[in-house]
């Protein structure tokens, strides 16, 4: 059982991290944490794709020049995608920061407030 | 069928081609009204044109687009068809004649919209009479309803508004029941049209086949006004009166019945009734209606509402006729059409220019109105004579069928029910004539009787009533249609019960 | 040219994107022009696309010239290139509607609306053709960043609302790539083909029942599917008029044919797959009813519209949940028909809104006067929502109810008819509203209420004409396109 814990140690704090961030997207009140919140749930999901992309004994997916032409050897290297993939991610997650900011600025600016109740409230007026 | 004749199509088309003129010239009344007595007649020229292919036993039909695997937009002017479609085209232009005049003098507005609408309902009428499968019949059916909806909310006042909801509300849900029908009878029998005698029998089981039936005669049970299905019909009287005579004394109502008789005897069968006692439960509840909606009508001091339920009464004929499944029970059902059509649009004219002249809509108030209308009452004692079933008017005939056909079907019951209606219809429509003529107005009042474009049209449907009564063949030739439908029918039927299907 | 058509569905309202902001700088007409010219070199492409798929089979397009399953794929078949045909043409026809809003702003603001509009093209085109797992995402995420900016971009409500769904759209994306991890570290690879083919070594371990709900969920929740549709009719009624058409016609269907692409063509012969459908179908029989009775309840005309797409999505997720040939077949050509007829009411909506600066069911009292070509395009576009023939919506309804009956699923369709009924109440209470109540009678309204401007009333009236086309011509689409979009085998 602890071997399961601390051997997948990583899925379990990117689980902890996804719970975080939904638990405050969906209730925390003011707009600023629900933004903070979402950014944390991307992180969970990049540190779930890195966590895939771990070998035991691999090193860093680079190939070093000047060591003589040898083939590199795929098992050698830990698994290159998912970095790729995640590079993307962080990217999408920046721009849909972006624009959350952007939203938030204009609405800050109009209201006064980022609190949800008060702003659905003064919405419907 | 090898040659497509699109002359159904072409008198369908024609008036949605006149709706659409008619929309464009909005500001020109004068120009409307060309394009309705134009559309009117040449629609009346070509259903008439088809009547002698028809009686000969030629095939007059052409399919269209395929709307669904196996089922085209098909139309065909077969026997049952032409009947109706004969009495919605020369109605359609008597009716135009009579609406100018009624629109006119009594300043109705929005008539553009009404004369639109009118021209689509006739084409959808039409549709519904030359629909050679269930899908077209449906297609057109549902398109009668939309189109009628706002010449029921026409006067745009509460209650019009009120009475256009009710009728919504009942049509569109009874639609939605028929789809369901429909899609089932599709699902057992897939892309099979209108055949007399029915081809459903054999397709599936006892269960399924009547569910079916019971949705199918929901579906058109609330246009053909069977009880408890019926209250959409009196809350539509709010219309002006050419939209109640026309549309809810004939052609919607017509439809219902028109649909009735189409799902029992060219969907279902008389055997396929018959084995499961269908036919008796539907005599019953056309019964049931006929006997109540007489007492319910003696009960209403408004004339039209009198009317209305006097026709929720009249249509039960009709589908006790189709229930009975003989052959004069059948051909009187079929001609009852025709006869109640006149009859009863003539009865509305005459309540719609009794309105226009002097505002009465309460029948106490039309004491002594008979000697200042002699026209306009006259024309309502036949009609009401008419409906009674007095001899020498065309509701005789079709009453006299009728009663033969309860007894060649072996049920003296309903021929009993059919006695005491016409007495009751001399109970409620004999008053108002009485004490048109011979009673004593309140006031003494300096009406005249209506203007020619009111009174000519009425007096033209009587004196039609009055001559199919005597010669029922007269002009187009319509009880020899309805034998001739009827024979069709049972030899098919017979004729499967010989193959021992 | 036309070897390359597949990426250039994508490639060339990417590349326009770009290029809008600058050009429409230097003159405001070019730059309308230059993203009409782009939508219609995709759409193009999608037709030349379908043509050849009709005839051969599937294209196989590889990006880059890399082989699958290392390089990306896009996979181009009748039912995508179809979705791209579809929705490149309302594009188009939201451009030309745009325009009278467009010229009212300043050239910067015009042009960068056009360049985000290119943008959510992108996006939804490279969803649909794309046939590699975390290619979609990227392209779901592009379209929803367009999307968010489109819609902040009204009132201060829109912005708000926006926001909400901003949050909301986020967790489904990241569901969604979460499921696609779990995908990927189960078969190794983000090819759609390719975890097909390796799906029977998997298919039973819990991982995969993960990846499979994660990707339901996500692809459900951009769907807007009962219960996770709150974000759609907050977001839909504060939209602006000139993207609410777009996107209400096109932008939940796409999350749908996604969820339909992965769940049948990749992973169906998985036994979570059957039980997932089972839920969705559950969900999207409470979702036709849930949005037909919210509808019913609302006086501002798009919040009724949206909750109208609620339910109306319900239908087509129904369909496919149901599975039958008839259902498939009725929920591909209600997507088809849908997106015609919700653009059409949309735009119609805006067009009021535009008019009269609101959108109340107030407003829409004796408009039909006023306006009588947008409310006739109104009412067949209803009767079509209502489904009743001859009009576009039956056809689908007919399908739908075909494949419910078949698979004995009463209740399903009573809700489909209870449905159709509960549409009629409140399409009609709007037609009611415009043609029957009399109409405010000041001088100021004389001047707002006049009919549209061609430029908007043209797309208008082409959508209620395809929707009468639609119906009539039902079996032509069904027959030549639609049959060719299910997916072999048995059901």
């Amino acid at each position: 059982m602890m071997s399961d814990i601390l051997g997948h140690l990583n899925y379990w704090l990117a689980t902890l991290l996804l719970l975080i961030g939904l638990h405050g997207m969906l209730i925390r009140p003011n707009l600023v944490k629900k933004l903070m919140a979402m950014n944390v749930m991307q992180v969970a999901v990049i540190m779930f794709f890195i966590s895939l992309a771990v070998k035991t004994g691999g090193t860093a997916p680079i190939e070093l020049h000047g060591d003589g032409h040898t083939t590199p050897h795929a098992a050698a290297y830990i698994n290159p995608l998912p970095h790729a993939l995640m590079l993307t991610a962080i990217v999408v997650g920046v721009s849909t920061t972006g624009v959350a900011l952007a939203l938030l600025i204009r609405i800050y600016r109009y209201y006064g407030t980022l609190e949800e109740p008060e702003l659905l409230q003064r919405m419907q007026e | 069928m090898l040659h497509p004749d699109h002359r159904p199509l072409m008198a369908i088309l024609v008036s949605l081609l006149a709706a659409g003129a008619i929309l464009l010239s909005g500001k020109r009344p004068n120009w409307r009204e060309t394009w309705s007595f134009l559309a009117a007649g040449i629609k009346f020229v070509l259903v008439l044109s088809l009547l002698p292919h028809v009686l000969a036993g030629q095939v007059v039909e052409a399919a269209y687009v395929e709307l669904l695997p196996g089922l085209a937009l098909h139309l065909r002017a077969d026997l049952f068809g032409l009947i109706f479609a004969l009495l919605a085209s020369s109605l359609w232009l008597i009716t135009t004649l009579y609406s100018v005049g009624y629109m006119r003098h009594g300043h109705y507005r929005h008539q553009t919209g009404y004369f639109a609408c009118f021209a689509v309902c006739v084409s959808a009428a039409l549709g519904i009479a030359f629909a050679a499968n269930l899908i077209t019949f449906f297609l057109f059916y549902e398109i009668l309803t939309l189109a009628t909806y706002p010449l029921v909310a026409h006067d745009r006042d509460a209650d019009a508004i009120f009475g256009g909801r009710k009728y919504l509300a009942y049509t569109l849900s009874a639609g939605q029941l028929l789809l369901i029908a429909i899609l089932g009878i599709y699902l057992i029998a897939p892309g099979v049209g209108f055949q007399p005698g029915g081809f459903l029998s054999g397709k599936a089981s006892t269960g399924v086949i009547a569910l079916l039936l019971v949705l199918s005669i929901a579906g058109v049970g609330v246009k053909a006004a069977i009880m408890p299905l019926h209250s959409w019909l009196p809350a539509a009287m709010v219309a002006p009166t050419p939209v109640s005579a026309l549309l809810h004394a004939v052609a919607v109502v017509k439809a219902g019945t028109f649909g009735c008789v189409r799902i029992v005897h060219y969907v279902f069968g008389m055997d396929l009734l018959r084995s499961m006692h269908a036919d008796v439960v539907l005599a019953i509840a056309a019964s049931a209606t006929i006997l109540a909606a007489s007492l319910r009508a003696l009960g209403e001091q408004n004339l039209k509402r009198r009317l209305a339920y006097s026709t929720v009464s009249q249509l039960s004929y009709i589908v006790l006729g189709a229930a009975m499944g003989s052959s004069a029970a059948l051909a009187g059902a079929m001609f009852h059409i025709v006869a109640h059509g006149f009859m009863k649009i003539t009865l509305f004219f005459c309540a719609g220019a009794i309105y226009i002249q002097t505002h009465k809509v309460e029948i106490p108030d039309l004491a002594g109105l008979g000697r200042q209308m002699p026209i306009t009452f006259g024309a309502f004692t036949v009609g009401a004579l008419g409906l009674a079933g007095t001899p020498l008017c065309i509701g005789f005939v079709s009453k006299w069928n009728l009663g033969l056909g309860a007894l060649q079907a072996g049920h003296p019951l309903f021929l009993g029910v059919l006695i005491v209606s016409g007495l009751l219809n001399f109970a409620y429509f004999f008053p108002i004539v009485y004490s048109a003529f011979f009673g004593n107005s309140e006031q003494p009042s300096p009406y005249r009787e209506a203007p020619a474009s009111l009174w000519v049209p009425l007096a033209l449907t009587a004196l039609i009533s009055i001559v199919l009564g005597v010669y029922p063949n007269a002009g187009a030739g319509m009880y020899e249609l309805a034998w001739q439908a009827a024979t069709s029918i049972l030899n098919n039927t017979t004729s499967q019960l010989a193959a021992g299907k | 040219m036309t070897a390359h058509a597949p990426v250039l569905i994508v490639v060339i309202p990417l590349a326009i994107a770009v290029l809008v902001p600058l050009v429409s700088l230097r003159s405001d007409q070019w730059a309308r022009s230059l993203v009409l010219l782009a939508l219609l070199g995709a759409m193009t492409c999608a037709a030349i696309a379908l043509a050849q798929t009709l005839s051969t089979g599937p294209w196989h397009y590889h990006l880059g010239g890399w082989e699958p399953p290392w390089g990306i794929e896009y996979v181009l078949d009748p039912l995508s290139s179809g979705m791209a045909l579809l929705i490149s043409a309302v594009a188009i026809l939201v451009a030309i509607y745009a325009g009278p809003h467009l010229s009212g702003w300043a050239a910067s603001r015009s042009g960068l609306f056009s360049s985000l509009f290119l943008l959510l093209n992108t996006g939804l085109l490279g969803m649909v053709v794309t046939g590699d797992f975390f290619n979609l995402y990227v392209f779901l995420e592009i379209s929803s960043l367009a999307a968010y900016a489109l819609l902040a971009s009204g009132t201060i409500q829109a912005t708000v609302a926006t926001f909400r769904y901003l949050i909301i759209g986020t967790i489904a994306a990241t569901f969604y790539l979460l499921g696609v991890g779990y995908l990927y570290a189960l078969t190794g690879t983000l090819n759609m083909a390719d975890v097909a083919a390796r799906l029977p070594a998997v298919a039973d371990s819990s991982p995969f029942i993960v990846a499979v709900i994660f990707i339901a969920v996500g692809l459900s929740i951009k769907a807007a599917l009962f219960p996770m549709h709150g974000w759609l009719p907050d977001a839909y009624a504060y939209a602006p008029p000139t993207v609410i058409g777009f996107i209400s016609a096109v932008m939940a269907k796409v999350s749908v044919y996604a969820l339909f692409r992965v769940l049948y063509f990749i992973l169906r012969p998985a036994e979570i797959v059957e039980q997932t459908l089972t839920v969705l179908s559950w969900a999207a029989a409470i979702a036709i009813l849930a949005g037909s009775l919210l509808a019913v309840a609302q006086r501002d005309i798009r919040r009724m519209l949206a909750y109208s797409s609620v339910g109306q999505m319900g239908y087509i997720m129904l369909g496919f949940a149901l599975g039958t040939r008839a259902a498939l077949i009725g929920a591909l050509l209600h997507m088809l028909n849908h997106a015609i007829m919700k653009g059409c009411l949309f735009l119609a909506a805006g067009g009021v809104q535009w008019r009269t600066g609101s959108c109340n069911l107030d407003d829409f009292a004796g408009i039909s006067r006023h306006m009588p070509l947008t409310m006739a395009a109104v009412v067949v576009a209803a009767i079509s929502m209502i489904g009743l023939p001859p009009t576009a919506g039956f056809f689908s309804k007919w399908y739908l109810v075909t494949g419910a009956i078949q698979v004995h699923a009463w209740v399903f369709v009573a809700v489909l008819i209870g449905s159709s009924l509960l549409s009629a109440v409140y399409f009609f209470r709007v037609i009611e509203w415009a043609y029957l109540r009399a109409p405010e009678c000041s001088a100021t309204s004389a001047i707002r209420h006049q009919e549209l401007p061609v430029q908007m009333l043209m797309p208008i009236l082409l959508l209620a004409t395809s929707i009468l086309l639609l119906g009539l011509f039902n079996q032509t689409v069904i027959s030549h396109v639609i049959q060719y979009a299910l997916p072999q085998g048995g059901f």
